[in-house]
């Protein structure tokens, strides 16, 4: 077992957690924050994306106890009092069906906004598209994903 | 995942310590494949021993000619170093065709290497450039450091603690990517150094990467891609599988240095 704390969505969560709990049953299991979902288990769907320290990762090939310290959020954290921009951008571009990756497209969107803002480029459709290799939907073909990212990068 | 205790040393000693009192210890660098790999049971090691918590391990610096990553660099590290970049844009352009962009914020060049994967992209930067291996108990050059298919020269105990590369005339990467994994199929890497030209190959060996003497020969004539096209490139040792051929990855290998030549 190892003793973690981190800060989840703003609030401390610790606990003893044994060495091979991931980072997505942590916050599922442990803090019930049942929003990140878990598609492949695999590292490959991307439904399970969260931010660890500001940057994306996939919450099923992370060690919760090798985060420490660590600060997460996850989907559950990106509205205060009013949804986030990007996720007012998916539900005004009908940018999700079934709903099951949309907490990690939504990640993913998020950080590859800010990762192109910090550095001066341009994100354009081509690039939101290749910035989504690692985030699969089933469901919508991904236009209207790739709409709502764009629509939520001009009013970030 | 089977049960396993996680150890996160603060330096090489307390690592090489939790290594050597475990039944069976993996080192954990980034975890983009080990993880992945024990939650299919591939891997069952009794302990990990995460080295990110060492000091300097993530540290990227350039003296003279040669950078110097450490061995936990992040794959978005390496692209977004302007320090990499001043020595190796193309081992920038490298680091930043691995996996997505999530897989990037965690997977390490150490891990990477260490694992060598054989269809692992830093492989072949490092097999092309010529890269010394630094570990906590040698320096392994290249050439020497990958033996095989997921295997090195690192022996029992030995944990990699940066990779250095010197400045290369020009370099160059190509890759061509399963279109369903986005693996690569072949990748290429081709430099031109200061101990003469440099081809290495990965995604197409049967025992992992490897130079390709007649495309070394053909660039160091003539760096172009039009040099390439007399080389004979032929599919003995290549791998094949559902996904190529042994001489459509041959084909590949070709095309893929013509690429990397006029990216470089």
């Amino acid at each position: 077992m190892t003793q973690v704390t981190m800060t989840v969505n703003g609030k401390a969560a610790s606990g003893d957690v044994p060495g091979e709990t991931l980072l997505s049953d942590f916050l599922r299991e442990h803090l019930r924050l049942t929003g990140t979902h878990v598609g492949c288990d695999t590292s490959q769907c991307g439904a399970c994306v969260v931010h660890v320290d500001g940057k994306a990762v996939k919450s099923c090939t992370v060690l919760a106890a090798s985060l420490d310290g660590a600060e997460v959020t996850t989907v559950e954290g990106l509205a205060n009092g009013e949804l986030h921009p990007m996720q007012v951008a998916f539900n005004d571009n009908h940018g999700l069906q079934c709903g099951f990756c949309t907490p990690g497209m939504i990640m993913s969107g998020i950080d590859m906004v800010n990762r192109y803002k910090t550095e001066g480029r341009e994100l354009t459709e081509e690039a939101i598209r290749h910035e989504l290799e690692g985030n699969i939907c089933r469901c919508t073909g991904y236009h209207n994903i790739v709409r709502s990212i764009k629509d939520a990068a001009a009013s970030m | 995942m089977y049960a396993v205790n996680y150890h996160k040393p603060a330096s090489i000693e307390d690592a090489v310590a939790a290594i050597g009192g475990a039944e069976e210890a993996k080192i954990l660098a980034g975890g983009q494949t080990l993880l992945p790999t024990m939650k299919q049971h591939l891997a069952a090691p009794s302990d990990v021993v995460d080295v990110r918590g060492i000091s300097g391990m993530t540290d990227i610096a350039v003296r003279g000619d040669t950078v110097t990553i450490g061995a936990a660099a992040t794959h978005a590290a390496v692209a977004a170093s302007s320090e990499v970049d001043t020595v190796c844009p193309a081992l920038a352009t490298l680091a930043a065709g691995i996996g997505d962009p999530a897989v990037r914020h965690m997977g390490t060049i150490g891990g990477s290497i260490a694992n060598n994967d054989p269809a692992a992209d830093y492989p072949a930067g490092l097999l092309g450039l010529g890269a010394t291996i630094v570990t906590n108990q040698r320096e392994i050059a290249a050439d020497d450091f990958f033996t095989g298919m997921f295997t090195t020269a690192l022996e029992d105990g030995e944990i990699i603690t940066a990779v250095s590369v010197g400045k290369p005339d020009r370099a160059g990467y190509a890759k061509f990517r399963n279109p369903a994994s986005r693996y690569a199929m072949v990748g290429v890497f081709v430099a031109q150094t200061g101990s003469g030209v440099r081809v290495a190959v990965t995604g197409a060996g049967e025992d992992g990467v490897f130079r390709h003497a007649g495309l070394e020969a053909a660039l160091s004539s003539n760096w172009s891609s039009e040099a390439v096209d007399g080389v004979d490139v032929g599919s003995d040792g290549l791998m094949s599988d559902i996904h190529a051929s042994a001489d459509y990855r041959a084909h590949l290998i070709k095309v893929m240095a013509k690429r990397a030549a006029a990216a470089s």
